[in-house]
C-alpha cells in the first residue's frame, strides 16, 4: 500500500529528481556558455538532497518509526545503510562535479549536459542503495549504466573515450542480461522478487534446489561485473583508461559503492540463508581479485590503468569483510569503503591537475619531480599514495586492519595473510610514483596546475587520511551502528 | 619533584615533541622565507629538548620496580580491543635514551652533509624521532604496529631524496623487505586482539598466551623482527640500504632503526611469549652464529667502506640475539650491552664514514691511505670506535661480547667457541680497515690535503666516545637501570 507519508520519505530522490528535470532544461536553453550555471545548479540539489538525506528525522519522528522503513509497497527501503551509502554517493558525486570543471576547462570540453548526466546517475544510485525489489534494483541499476555510458564516451573527440563507452555498454549490456536471467530463475522457483519475501522463503527452505542457486550465482556474476572482481574485471582497465579522467574517478567510487551496498544487501538479506552456497564463490572473487590486481598494477605506465588494478584489488579487500560477515565484517566493509572513496578522491584530483603541455596526461613517468615544482600537490599525493598502500599511521592502514580483523575473528586467517601479501606486492606500485614524484628529476613540459578545486579536495583527502587516527572511534561507532542494520536478526 | 612530574604525561610528551617540532618547521617554512639555517637550529633544539625529557624521563624512573612506569592509559579503539597506552619499565628505558643521544647527534651531523631540501629533510629525521621513541613507548600492540611500521615512511623519503646513486633499488628492498615482514606480524595483532580480546601488553605478559597458540605468534613476530634485526638471512636489504643512505640516515639505521628489531625479541619474543621463545631459541642460536660468521668473512672482503660497517652490524646484531636466546642473565645482559655499543659505536662509525665521503666523494677503501700522518682527530676518533668494535677491554664492545659469549658458554660450549671465532674474525676486517685507511704510505695528493676534522665533527664524535669508555669502565651505571626488569624477564624464562 502507498501512502502519502512514503513520499515525503523519499524527499531526496524526488529531489534529485525535480533537479535533473530543471537542470535539462536549463542546459538545453543556455547552452555550454553558461556551462557554469548548470553546474551550481546541480551542485544545489545535490545540496538540498543531503540535506534530505540526513535530517528526515521529523518523518520518521512523526511515523513513530524506526529503521527500516518499507515504502511504496516494500519496493523500497530506507535504512542505516541507505542513508550511510547516499551520504557518500553525494560526497563523491559533488567533489567530482568540481573537479569535472578544472578538467574540462583544460581540453575546452565544457558541456552543459555533463553535470545533468551525473545527477541521472546519483539518481539511479540512489534507487540501488535503496531497492528492497529485484525490479527496483534493475531499474535503478540501468538507470545509473545509462548515465554512465555517455559519461564514459564524453570526450566525444577522443577515439578512446568512444572506445571506452561502447566498450562499456556492450559488457553492461551483457552483464544485465545475466542479471535479468538469473531473476527469471529466482522469480520462477519462489514467485516472488521482494526482499523481504524471499528471505523468508529461503530461511524455510531445508535443499536449496539447483534451480535457484543457478540463479543466484548469476545475479551475483552480474553484480561481480560492476564491482569490477576478477574474472568479471576485464572491462575496467579500457573504461577506466579511456574514459575522460573525473569520469574515471566516477566510476571508481560513487556507482562502485552503490553495487556494493546492493551485493551486500542481496547476501545478507534474501540470500542469507544460503550462506553455503555463495561464501566459497565470494571467496574465489576476493582472492582472485586480490592477488590479480596487485600483479597486474606492476607493469603499467598509465595510471589510469594503475588505478583500475589497485581497485580491483581493493575490491578484493572488501569482499574479505563480506566473507567475515557478521557486524563487524560488514562495519569493516562501510569504513574501508568510505575511507577508501575519500582516499581515491584525493588522488584523482592530483591526477586531474597533472598537465604536460598544456594537455592533461595520465602516464606515470609525467610525474616526475613534481615536487619540485608543486610541492604541496605532490605531499599531499604521497600521503594519500602511503595510505592507499595501508601503512600506518594514515587511514588506509585502519581501513585494512578493520577487515583483517573481521576476517581473523570470523575464523579467516589465510584469507587475512592472502590479504597482507598482495597488499605488500601493491605497495610496489604505489611507492613507484612516490618515487617518480620525489626522487627523479622535473619533466620538460610536465606541471602539476592546480587551481582551488583541486587543491581543496587533496588537502581535505590528505588532512582526513591523517586525521583518522587522532579520533578513529567516530567512523567506527558509526559504521557499526550501520553495520547492525543490513543484518537481520 | 615526582609527584609534580607525574601530574604530566611525560611519555607522551616526550614521544610527540619532535612531531611537534616537525610541524613548526614545515609550517614557519610554508608561510614564511625560512631559512635553511633556522631550520637546522630549530632541528637541533627540538631533538635536545627531546633528549632533556628523556634524561626527565630517566631520573624519574624508579630502578628498583621491575613493572612498567609512568603508565598513560587513553581510549583510543575500545571496538578493536586497542588503547593508547605508553609505559616504559628498564629495558625500554634504554632504547628511548639511545634515541634521545643519537638523534640529535645525527642532525648535526646531517648539517655539513646534506645540502638540499634542508627543511624536509629536518621533517623527516624529526618526525622518524617521533616514531622510533612511539615504538619503544607503546604498551599496546596495535599503537606499537602503527608506530613500527610507521617509521618506514619517513626512512623511505630519507634514502629515496637524500640518498645515493643505486638509491632506488635501495629504497624498494628496504621498504618491501620490512612491510612484509611487518605485515605478518599484524595478522599476529588481530589474532591476540581477537582470541584474547586485548592487545594491552602488560595485560598478555601477565596472562601468558597458550603455547600451541604462541608458536604461530611467535612466528609471525620473529618475521617482522628478523627483517628489521637484521638476521640471517633475512639481512640483505641492510647493506643496500646502508650504502645508499645519507651518513644521517646510516646513523639512525644502525644507531636506532635496527634495535627495533632486538627490543621486538625482547619485549614480544621473550617477555611475552617465553615458552615459545624457549622452543625457538636453538633455531635462533644458529641463526645467530651463522650470522656472526658469515657476515664477518662478507664484511672482510668488502671494498666499500660502508658496506663493510653494515656487515660488521650483521654481526654485532648476532651477538645480541645469541645473547638473548642464551636464556641466561649473562646471555640477557650481554645482548643489552651490545646493543647499547653497537648503537653509539656504529653511529659513530658511519660518522667517520661520512667524514671520508664528504672530503673525496668516494667510499672506496683503495681511494684512501695514510690518514693518520694529516688527520690526527679523525685517526683518534675513529681508533676508539675501531676497538670498541672489535671488543677491546675498557671499551664498550668488551662488556657486550664478553657477557654474550658468556651466557652462550654457559648454554653450550661449542656456541661459545664459534661465537669467539666470530670476535677474531671480527678484529681481523675492522683493524684491517683501520689500517688500509689510517696507515701506510700517504702516496695520494688528494687524500693527504684532506683537512681534519671540524668543531662540528668533533662534536659529533666526543659524546659517542665518552659513552663507549663509560660502557667500557664503568657499565652498571647502565645495567642497574634494567636489571630488576630483565631479572622478572629471566625468571619466567627459567620456570
Amino acid at each position: 500500500m502507498i501512502e502519502a507519508s512514503d513520499f515525503l520519505l523519499i524527499a531526496p530522490e524526488i529531489l534529485l529528481f525535480a533537479g535533473v528535470l530543471v537542470t535539462v532544461v536549463m542546459a538545453a536553453f543556455m547552452g555550454d556558455k553558461r556551462a557554469k550555471t548548470v553546474n551550481i545548479a546541480v551542485l544545489l540539489f545535490f545540496a538540498l538532497a543531503g540535506y534530505a538525506v540526513f535530517f528526515p528525522n521529523r518523518v520518521s519522528d512523526f511515523m513513530g518509526g524506526m529503521f527500516p522503513l518499507f515504502l511504496f509497497n516494500e519496493q523500497f527501503i530506507e535504512d542505516a545503510v541507505s542513508r550511510f551509502a547516499k551520504g557518500f554517493i553525494l560526497i563523491a558525486s559533488s567533489g567530482i562535479i568540481l573537479l569535472s570543471w578544472t578538467y574540462f576547462k583544460q581540453i575546452n570540453n565544457q558541456k552543459a549536459e555533463y553535470p545533468v548526466l551525473i545527477m541521472l546517475a546519483v539518481l539511479g544510485m540512489f534507487f540501488m542503495v535503496s531497492a528492497n525489489d529485484f525490479i527496483m534494483l534493475y531499474a535503478g541499476l540501468e538507470l545509473q549504466s545509462l548515465a554512465l555510458y555517455i559519461l564514459a564516451a564524453f570526450n566525444r573527440s577522443s577515439a578512446k573515450s568512444s572506445e571506452a563507452g561502447l566498450k562499456y555498454v556492450i559488457l553492461s549490456a551483457i552483464s544485465s542480461g545475466v542479471l535479468l536471467y538469473g531473476l527469471s530463475f529466482i522469480y520462477g522457483y519462489f514467485g516472488t522478487t521482494n526482499f523481504a519475501e524471499l528471505y523468508a522463503l529461503v530461511s524455510q527452505t531445508q535443499e536449496m534446489p539447483m534451480i535457484a542457486a543457478v540463479g543466484m550465482v548469476f545475479v551475483l556474476a552480474a553484480l561481480a561485473f560492476k564491482i569490477s572482481a576478477v574474472p568479471f574485471h576485464m572491462w575496467a582497465p579500457d573504461v577506466y583508461t579511456g574514459a575522460p579522467s573525473p569520469v574515471t574517478a566516477f566510476f571508481a567510487t560513487a556507482p562502485k559503492f552503490a553495487a556494493f551496498i546492493l551485493l551486500v544487501r542481496l547476501l545478507f538479506q534474501p540470500f542469507d540463508g544460503l550462506s553455503q552456497n555463495w561464501i566459497q564463490a565470494i571467496i574465489f572473487l576476493s582472492v582472485a581479485s586480490m592477488v590479480l590486481g596487485a600483479f597486474a598494477g606492476l607493469a603499467q605506465s598509465n595510471i589510469k590503468r594503475l588505478l583500475a588494478y589497485s581497485s580491483i584489488a581493493n575490491v578484493g579487500y572488501l569482499l574479505i569483510g563480506v566473507i567475515a560477515g557478521g557486524q563487524y565484517g560488514l562495519q569493516a566493509v562501510l569504513l574501508y569503503f568510505g575511507i577508501y572513496i575519500i582516499n581515491l578522491l584525493g588522488i584523482f584530483a592530483v591526477l586531474i591537475a597533472l598537465n604536460k603541455n598544456d594537455k592533461p596526461t595520465d602516464r606515470i613517468e609525467d610525474f616526475s619531480g613534481l615536487s619540485k615544482t608543486n610541492p604541496y600537490l605532490a605531499f599531499c599525493m604521497m600521503i594519500l599514495l602511503f595510505s592507499l598502500a595501508g601503512i600506518p599511521p594514515l587511514a588506509g592502514f585502519f581501513a585494512k586492519y578493520f577487515v583483517f580483523f573481521a576476517a581473523v575473528k570470523s575464523g579467516y586467517t589465510a584469507l587475512a595473510v592472502i590479504g597482507v601479501l598482495s597488499s605488500v606486492i601493491s605497495a610496489y606500485y604505489y611507492l613507484r610514483i612516490i618515487r617518480i614524484m620525489y626522487f627523479s628529476e622535473p619533466m620538460e613540459g610536465a606541471a602539476l596546475r592546480s587551481d582551488f578545486a583541486v587543491n581543496a579536495i587533496a588537502g581535505f583527502a590528505a588532512i582526513a587520511m591523517i586525521g583518522f587516527i587522532l579520533m578513529p572511534e567516530l567512523f567506527s561507532d558509526l559504521s557499526l551502528r550501520v553495520a547492525a542494520d543490513i543484518l537481520i536478526e | 619533584m615526582e609527584t609534580a612530574l607525574s601530574d604530566i604525561p611525560l611519555l607522551s610528551v616526550m614521544t610527540f615533541f619532535p612531531l611537534l617540532g616537525a610541524l613548526c618547521i614545515f609550517f614557519i617554512a610554508k608561510f614564511t622565507r625560512l631559512k635553511t639555517d633556522a631550520s637546522k637550529v630549530i632541528a637541533l633544539t627540538v631533538s635536545f629538548v627531546t633528549f632533556l625529557l628523556a634524561l626527565a624521563v630517566f631520573f624519574v624512573f624508579d630502578n628498583t620496580n621491575p613493572a612498567f612506569q609512568l603508565v598513560e592509559r587513553a581510549s583510543w579503539l575500545p571496538s578493536f580491543n586497542a588503547e593508547y597506552i605508553r609505559g616504559i619499565d628498564g629495558i625500554s628505558l634504554w632504547f628511548v635514551m639511545i634515541t634521545a643521544i643519537i638523534t640529535p647527534i645525527a642532525i648535526l651531523n646531517s648539517f655539513g652533509s646534506i645540502k638540499k631540501n634542508i627543511h624536509e629533510f629536518m621533517i623527516a629525521v624529526l618526525i622518524l624521532e617521533t616514531m622510533m621513541i612511539g615504538t619503544f613507548t607503546s604498551l599496546d600492540l596495535v599503537l606499537f604496529y602503527v608506530f613500527f611500521e610507521g617509521v618506514l615512511i619517513p626512512m623511505f623519503l630519507i634514502i629515496g631524496i637524500w640518498g645515493g646513486e643505486k638509491r632506488i633499488y635501495a629504497t624498494y628492498k628496504f621498504f618491501l623487505y620490512t612491510l612484509l615482514g611487518s605485515l605478518l606480524m599484524l595478522v599476529a595483532v588481530l589474532y591476540i586482539a581477537v582470541a584474547f580480546n586485548t592487545t594491552d601488553m602488560m595485560q598478555l605478559i601477565e596472562q601468558g598466551v597458550p603455547i600451541d597458540a604462541a608458536i604461530w605468534i611467535w612466528l609471525a613476530f620473529f618475521a617482522s623482527f628478523a627483517v628489521k634485526t637484521p638476521m640471517f638471512p633475512f639481512h640483505t636489504w641492510l647493506s643496500y640500504a646502508h650504502v645508499e643512505a645519507p651518513t644521517t640516515g646510516s646513523v639512525l639505521l644502525a644507531g636506532i632503526l635496527l634495535k627495533m628489531g632486538a627490543y621486538g625479541f625482547i619485549r614480544i619474543s621473550l617477555q611475552m611469549l617465553p615458552e615459545a621463545g624457549m622452543l625457538f631459541a636453538p633455531m635462533m642460536i644458529v641463526l645467530s652464529i651463522i650470522a656472526i660468521i658469515y657476515a664477518s668473512f662478507v664484511a672482510f672482503a668488502q671494498t666499500d667502506m660502508k658496506k663493510l660497517i653494515a656487515y660488521s652490524s650483521v654481526a654485532h646484531m648476532g651477538f645480541v640475539t645469541l645473547g638473548l636466546f642464551s636464556m641466561n642473565e649473562q646471555g640477557l645482559d650481554g645482548a643489552m650491552f651490545v646493543i647499547l655499543s653497537h648503537s653509539f659505536v656504529s653511529a659513530a662509525l658511519f660518522m667517520g664514514v661520512g667524514v671520508a665521503y664528504d672530503r673525496l666523494h668516494t667510499r672506496e677503501i683503495a681511494r684512501f691511505g695514510g690518514m693518520a700522518s694529516n688527520m690526527p682527530q679523525y685517526a683518534m676518533f675513529f681508533m676508539i670506535f675501531t676497538l670498541a668494535a672489535v671488543g677491546l677491554p675498557g671499551t664498550s664492545g668488551f662488556t657486550g661480547e664478553f657477557l654474550s659469549l658468556l651466557g652462550a658458554y654457559k648454554a653450550n660450549i661449542w656456541i661459545a667457541v664459534f661465537a669467539g671465532l666470530g670476535i677474531i674474525l671480527g678484529a681481523v676486517y675492522m683493524l684491517s680497515l683501520y689500517r688500509r685507511l689510517f696507515f701506510g704510505k700517504q702516496d695520494k695528493e688528494d687524500v693527504s690535503k684532506m683537512p681534519d676534522l671540524s668543531v662540528r665533527e668533533s662534536l659529533c664524535f666526543a659524546p659517542l666516545a665518552v659513552l663507549v669508555f663509560w660502557i667500557g669502565l664503568y657499565p652498571s651505571t647502565f645495567s642497574n637501570q634494567y636489571s630488576a626488569t630483565m631479572k622478572t624477564i629471566l625468571e619466567r624464562l627459567v620456570q
